[in-house]
């Protein structure tokens, strides 16, 4: 087992208009982690993931890569990590398997086929109908289907549990379980508690208010 | 692994089957198109002499206002269903990507504009001889205005402003293709040559395919960040 | 050098250093100016065809030659705030978007009332004025921009990548309508061609157009102080110079 951590934050800070939103936030995560990141509404969270996902930049600090700084290494980090934002990136006029399919071309997604993930996330027999029939519960799980595609090692999932039911909830936990256990990653956001001991939470509350 | 021209391909036959799907917003340009060219005649004058001196520049200006109408999606419902987002988390370079939306959307909003102008340029009395310029201006000038519109649609997609912030950003930008762009007709109505004055539009449209994913890959990268 | 470049970079520094240049600045403009009106509208000959209305030229070339310098100002500024992301550049960029729109908006007035006794007419499709007019919407287009995102960072960074954007095609476009005006006027009017200006007209011009570089600069240093208040209202130095210490 190797000790070197998959991702490394290291005194990030994000200010709105020399506002900090988070000072110095430190951490790290190694292969079979899970982190939680949790706290109120409006305190960071999708902004850290954002920050994790390279989406935005932070005002000061760096993140490292399997120990390399990021900004040198920016299309391996993309390669091996996958993002499913609060917004599902799936265009409601076309079906779940095209939506798949293009997100295939453009990132690495080949471990299964779109119709299998689907399957899997319990949509099967929905694959072919346009997206904009399916309530949001399905249009969660159609998102979350590219967990069982990716090949990446590092998930960043921002409220991933939304409008999920209570079974989509259980898949999800079973994906993660199993993502972790073949020494993936994840880092998620949601304020309600993951029911799995392997969760480490980080709270963006608690750090807020001692930057204050 | 992805293939560069995988996902270069999947990005154009994806915007093309959404846009195959809204046929109505297909149409919509046109229709503003055709509009303003019916305008014309009622504000000014039927008189078909008039109406063929100021027919080069009509086409030319309902050309730009359609085809900026359309502008407004280039991004904007990418990013507002995360999809946007997707295509930036790719490893392949954002500025193909970008291009490749690009061109997609000229496939669906220039290119009908300019197969309709013949039609138009009949219904305002464009001698014959302005048809075949009007015809291959029309082709550079709307990429043009695809290149050059992506930058500010890209600066401007996370800010919902409608079109009007975006046509104050792109308008001086279009300046020189309109001005080539019309004189070539006119050059060629008035029985000149007008190589030259296309081969200068084909120059900007170049130097704009150049510039313009770099700096609209550029502008996505701050523009999301509203 | 490098350093040099860094301390550069701090906001309050700036601040500081500004200060001392402001009064010379200040001196320099007001005297530049007020000799340069003084020759120019009492003492340069008048024009042997437009008598004494060509002495708007003392405000309108300047202000002309400034409009578009300014452009660039902002753009490298631009630049430089997206390269090594500087602040104190980015506050100049925004600092140097109003001040340009004016200039440009002084250069248009001063030509339309130039433009009614000389042609006859207020506004006048020529070169130069159309020129000028894209100019202003690319320095509008700029400041809506600039005032559209909810964080200056990023509001900051889209004006750096619109100004540079704008730069690049600014020859492009005033090439293009150069053609276009030679195209449909053959020049028959030529009345700003500077060298052939007489000596003791063409002397206040340059008084005057010194003046408006060191009113700009002094103007642009004000702009950019209060943007740097403005911003850095959190910090401790500012709050101790609100204080009044």
């Amino acid at each position: 087992m190797s000790s070197q951590p998959l991702l490394e934050f290291r005194a990030l800070t994000f200010e709105r208009d020399d506002w900090p939103l988070f000072s110095d936030l430190c951490g790290e995560l190694k292969a079979g982690e899970i982190l939680q990141i949790s706290g109120p509404n409006g305190c960071g969270k999708t902004t850290l993931l954002h920050i994790l996902a390279t989406i935005q930049a932070p005002t000061t600090g760096s993140l490292h890569w399997q120990g390399r700084d990021i900004s040198r290494c920016r299309q391996e980090y993309l390669a091996a990590m996958t993002f499913v934002g609060h917004q599902t990136g799936l265009k409601l006029s076309l079906t779940p398997r095209e939506n798949l399919r293009w997100l295939s071309q453009l990132q690495p997604l080949s471990r299964c086929s779109s119709g299998e993930a689907l399957a899997r996330i319990g949509l099967a027999g929905f694959e072919d109908v346009p997206s904009y029939t399916l309530s949001a519960g399905q249009l969660r799980r159609a998102a979350l289907a590219t967990l069982c595609m990716t090949e990446a090692k590092l998930w960043l999932l921002d409220e991933p549990l939304t409008a999920l039911d209570v079974e989509g909830i259980a898949d999800l936990e079973a994906l993660l379980l199993e993502h972790v256990a073949k020494g993936g990653a994840v880092v998620l956001s949601s304020h309600q508690p993951l029911v799995n001991r392997a969760v480490r939470t980080l709270a963006l509350d608690a750090m807020a208010e001692a930057a204050h | 692994m992805t293939s560069l021209s995988g996902a270069f391909f999947a990005v154009i036959q994806r915007d093309l089957a959404i846009a195959m799907r809204h046929r109505g917003d297909l149409l919509n340009p046109l229709f503003f198109f055709l509009i303003v060219v019916t305008l014309v005649p009622l504000g000014i004058s039927p008189e078909p002499a008039r109406l063929a001196a100021i027919a080069p520049g009509m086409i030319w200006i309902s050309a730009l206002l359609a085809t900026l109408l359309a502008l407004d999606n280039l991004f904007q419902a990418d990013f507002d269903d995360g999809s946007l987002v997707q295509l930036m988390l790719s490893p392949q370079p954002l500025w193909l990507l970008v291009l490749a939306k690009i061109i997609a959307h000229w496939l669906v909003t220039g290119l009908p504009v300019v197969l309709f102008s013949p039609l138009l340029g009949l219904m305002l009395s464009l001698p014959q001889a302005g048809f075949l310029p009007l015809l291959l201006g029309l082709v550079l000038g709307t990429a043009m205005f695809s290149l050059m519109g992506a930058v500010g649609a890209a600066l401007t997609v996370a800010l919902h402003k409608g079109s009007v912030l975006l046509s104050l950003l792109v308008m001086p930008l279009y300046v020189p293709v309109l001005i080539f762009g019309t004189s070539a007709v006119q050059r060629a109505v008035d029985g000149m040559n007008y190589g030259g004055v296309m081969a200068m539009l084909a120059a900007v449209t170049a130097f704009s395919l150049l510039l313009a994913p770099f700096a609209a890959a550029g502008a996505l990268k701050v523009g999301i960040n509203g | 050098m490098w350093q040099w470049f860094h301390k550069l970079g701090s906001p309050r520094w700036f601040y500081d250093i500004s200060g001392k240049f402001l009064p010379w600045l200040a001196l320099a403009s007001v005297v530049l100016i007020v000799t340069g009106v003084v020759w120019g509208l009492a003492f340069a000959p008048q024009d042997a065809r437009q008598g004494n209305s060509f002495r708007i030229i003392y405000i309108h070339v300047p202000a002309s030659f400034l409009a578009l310098a300014g452009y660039y100002v902002m753009a490298a500024a631009g630049a430089v705030g997206m390269i090594w992301k500087m602040k104190l550049a980015d506050m100049v960029m925004i600092a140097a978007a109003p001040l340009g729109a004016a200039l440009t908006f002084i250069a248009l007035f001063t030509g339309a009332i130039w433009g009614k006794p000389t042609w006859g007419t207020y506004w006048i499709w020529d070169a130069r004025i159309t020129s000028m007019l894209v100019l202003l919407f690319l320095y509008i287009g700029i400041i809506a921009l600039s005032r559209s995102f909810s964080t200056r960072e990023t509001s900051a960074r889209a004006c750096a990548i619109l100004a540079l954007v704008g730069t690049v095609n600014i020859p492009i476009i005033y090439k293009s309508v150069d053609w276009w005006y030679t195209l449909h006027q053959p020049a028959t009017i030529k009345l700003t061609g500077a060298p052939s200006m007489h000596p003791d007209m063409f002397k206040p011009l340059l008084v005057m157009i010194l003046g408006f570089y060191c009113f700009y600069a002094l103007v642009l240093l004000l702009n950019t102080r209060t943007e740097i208040l403005q911003r850095e209202r959190r910090t401790n130095w500012v709050k101790e110079l609100a204080a009044g210490k």
